[in-house]
């Protein structure tokens, strides 16, 4: 408006407009995660964004050139943190697909299960953390519980909660435990009630509605072109999940929906979560009465020369201690060949590119990180936007910075 | 079905850049192309416009160093989500001096993707916006991936690590 007017006098002369500068991170609680993004600007209006990454960088591409196949899956689990057996479960696939190993049906139906209860986790803490950064800490505290009982069975799967580590190349280290089972399905039953009191909460809420609506959207064609994967994209309205699309592990035998959003505002990425997550439990019930069909006590492939055996036979048999030696020397023969193998992770399309020169380790691997390509539209959602509406966009991007940062 | 589709893409390659094709290969039933470095964007344009191809999503990019042939690959994967078609193009550049023009401007994606690429393997992607370093920190010399820097220090003489297969 300034500049319409004549610049006769000195004092309507137009100056030059003044900018603020505003660190918000990298330890920032909103952030959640060590990243940082310098943000221009006017008033409370976000006029540009400049994000940092990298904080905490572990050169796991690197790492992975020095290591043994079965010991890069430990570094998968610390990429999304919050859904890491379905990172594991992804790299075992690329190297069950570089060795041409056939994995047996039941096995394929419990690596479902797990995957489905680490996709709810992770859209857990995401959902719930959308509440949580608009002021509703009840959702929050009331669903942890159900992350909590998802955690207890990772810990009665593999032993470990966060950083699982779970499963070995060519099937899973040990049957599910009677109590596992038991778990499981006390988790079905359990889940839907505490679920939907979280629902209710939020989903129709005015509050929420008015606070997420229109918040960050970004549209279907710029999605794309950025390469969003996962509920980003579907909220943005286009239906590509890795699990149709290029089924692994029998996805294609389950009968679920796949939820789409219009806006690709807040709102719709959190709706597409609260959908896929009744899916999933869903799926995990399907897979529960598909593995009653199959022979019960499988839980690998035959495949001794590349899956650890259980340390009892180690120690008592001797074609088991053999193979034990064979795997932890190295001393297996890994054919040469490129894959690409991609999994539906938490959030996004989770892609293992492998070159294998028949060495002991990978000669390359690198990570497809869904949210390190996402994340690069972010000065673009928020541009023109307030700054609190910048914290829910951030977290309803599910943003992970263990991912990020590779 | 899978083998047609991949034929599909050679051929809509072929249809004007078959002197640009060094070599093609399937590798696990992944359709790979290698292709001259000069005309890599005009290629991946061809490709996302196509009306048979629409290869408008690009998957991953990243960089390969390969010692033995003293050059830096850069991969490009694309996705078609129409045709649910994948494809994998590689470029070979000199590893004294890897230049190759930007994707951003046909990919949004790309930026990143290159600063990345740029950042562990020295590829300088020319008309970039933003090239400087990602994930390491700025006032770092080196390429880090490259595979002639050791992941651990050499100097170290506390660790023996022959017997278990590492030199």
């Amino acid at each position: 408006m300034q500049d319409n007017q004549p610049a006769t006098d000195a004092l309507t002369t137009p100056e030059e407009k003044q900018y603020s500068y505003l660190n918000l991170g990298p330890t920032h609680p909103a952030t959640h995660g060590i990243f940082q993004n310098v943000l221009k600007m006017d008033g409370e209006i976000i006029m540009d964004a400049e994000p940092t990454v990298g904080y905490i960088h572990r050169a796991f591409e690197k790492l992975a050139e020095r290591r043994p196949f079965y010991q890069i899956t430990p570094i998968t689990d610390r990429l999304n943190y919050c859904s890491s057996p379905i990172n594991n479960m992804g790299w075992h696939m690329t190297v069950e697909k570089l060795l041409g190993i056939e994995i047996p049906k039941r096995v394929q139906y419990m690596r479902v299960i797990i995957m489905e209860l680490a996709r709810m986790a992770d859209h857990i803490i995401c959902n719930t953390i959308i509440g949580q950064d608009t002021g509703a800490t009840t959702g929050f505290l009331y669903l942890f519980q159900m992350r909590e009982r998802i955690y207890e069975i990772y810990e009665e799967i593999c032993g470990a909660r966060l950083t699982t580590n779970v499963g070995r190349i060519g099937g899973l280290e040990r049957d599910f435990s009677p109590k596992c089972w038991n778990l499981i399905e006390k988790f079905i039953v359990d889940f839907p009630i505490k679920f939907s009191e979280f629902t209710s909460l939020l989903e129709r809420n005015r509050i929420f509605m008015d606070r997420t609506i229109n918040c960050g959207p970004i549209s279907a064609e710029r999605a794309l072109n950025y390469s969003f994967s996962g509920p980003n994209l579907r909220a943005a309205g286009v239906d590509y999940d890795v699990r149709v699309m290029t089924p692994y592990s029998s996805y294609e035998e389950f009968d679920f929906v796949i939820p789409v959003g219009t806006n690709g505002d807040t709102y719709d990425r959190f709706m597409v979560r609260q959908e896929e997550m009744w899916q999933s439990l869903s799926i995990i019930k399907q897979a529960i009465e598909k593995i009653k069909k199959e022979p019960a006590g499988v839980y690998s492939a035959k495949v001794p020369e590349y899956c650890l055996p259980p340390k009892e036979e180690v120690y008592n048999d001797m074609e088991a201690l053999i193979y034990h030696f064979k795997i932890v020397m190295g001393e297996t023969e890994i054919p040469k060949g490129e894959v690409y193998h991609c999994v539906e992770g938490g959030n996004g399309e989770l892609g293992f590119y492998l070159i294998s020169d028949g060495g002991r380790t990978p000669f390359r691997l690198q990570f497809r990180r869904p949210c390190f390509i996402y994340y690069q539209a972010y000065p673009e959602m928020i541009k023109g936007s307030m700054l609190s509406d910048a914290v829910i966009t951030m977290s309803s991007m599910n943003v992970i910075a263990g991912e990020l940062d590779a | 079905m899978e083998g047609s589709a991949q034929e599909k893409t050679i051929g809509i390659l072929k249809e004007k850049y078959e002197d640009q094709i060094l070599h093609i290969d399937t590798p696990y039933d992944f359709l790979t192309v290698s292709l001259k470095a000069e005309k890599i964007i005009e290629i991946i344009q061809h490709l996302y416009h196509h009306p048979e191809g629409k290869f408008q999503y690009l998957t991953t990019l990243c960089g390969i160093h390969y010692p033995d042939l003293q050059q830096i690959a850069v991969m490009y994967q694309l996705h078609s989500l129409t045709t649910n078609n994948r494809v994998r193009l590689k470029v070979f550049l000199p590893e004294a001096n890897p230049v190759v023009p930007t994707l951003t401007p046909v990919f949004s994606a790309a930026n990143w993707l290159e600063r990345e690429t740029y950042d562990f393997f020295g590829v300088v992607f020319e008309g970039h916006p933003n090239l400087k370093r990602i994930l390491n920190v700025e006032d770092m010399i080196i390429f880090p991936m490259r595979k002639e820097y050791p992941l651990e220090d050499q100097t170290r003489e506390d660790k023996n690590d022959s017997m278990f297969g590492r030199d």
